[in-house]
């Protein structure tokens, strides 16, 4: 009567070498851990900044050791790529509709990275970066 | 009526990647400025303590760090999963609580300065 099911064997952490694609996936998915790692630093520089400005002159002194410099670039990496394939769902996750017609999807993707570019050079200029 | 907890993992999940994919990679620019001996001068004590001693200032810290802690939990989860670690209750309870505690410090921190 009922025949076995049929069962695909996956190897639970070995999948993603299958396809190009899980690569892919997976490769976003590590930024997650930079990211993470990069808030737990800011958290330990608020509590820095909130300690008086000596603890915090200390923390901008650590930030300048070797391990924090390869760290932080790592993480400027991830947090770059986040974004990029954050901004280039936009257009599959959230497509527009106007009357019969879909708004291109590269336009909405572009209007993310127009409003990433203004943003970051705003947070640059108020932080008197220029 | 609500009959999952799913929207309330999931609202700040999605507004954290938007905000990280938004503030996060300016604000390491910031740091890794400072990291290479080139500190922004708004990221000096007096500045710096001035903007997050005002009101709006510390709501926009707190929600930068809050939400991208919460999304960044979130994706860890996933992350361990996909790596092949099953243990998706434990993982998540530690990774949420982890995201909860650092909020709580951030908002706690902000409000003593």
């Amino acid at each position: 009567m009922s025949r076995n099911p049929l069962i695909r064997e996956v190897p639970p952490t070995s999948w993603y070498f299958r396809h190009p694609r899980y690569l892919r996936y997976m490769s976003r998915e590590i930024t997650s851990i930079f990211i993470g790692a990069y808030c737990v630093l800011l958290v330990v520089g608020l509590q820095r900044l909130s300690a008086g400005p000596a603890a915090w002159e200390g923390f901008l002194a650590a930030l300048k050791s070797p391990a924090s410099v390869v760290f932080q670039f790592l993480c400027l990496v991830a947090a770059v790529y986040h974004a990029a394939t954050w901004f280039n769902a936009t257009q599959k996750a959230m497509p527009i509709q106007i009357g019969e017609d879909f708004v291109p999807g590269n336009l909405i993707s572009g209007a993310h990275y127009a409003a990433w570019a203004v943003l970051s050079v705003v947070v640059l200029f108020v932080a008197g970066v220029f | 009526m609500a009959k999952s907890h799913k929207p309330v993992v999931w609202f700040p999940f999605a507004a954290g990647g938007t905000v990280i994919a938004f503030c996060i990679p300016v604000i390491v620019v910031l740091t890794f400025m400072a990291a290479l001996g080139h500190v922004p001068a708004g990221l000096g004590y007096e500045k710096l303590h001035a903007f997050a001693g005002n009101g709006l200032g510390k709501l926009i810290l707190f929600g930068v760090v809050a939400l991208s802690l919460w999304s960044s939990a979130h994706r860890l989860r996933c992350t361990c999963f996909d790596f092949g670690l099953r243990a998706d209750t434990l993982v998540a309870t530690l990774l949420y609580a982890a995201a909860i505690a650092g909020s709580i410090a951030s908002a706690v921190f902000l409000l003593r300065i």
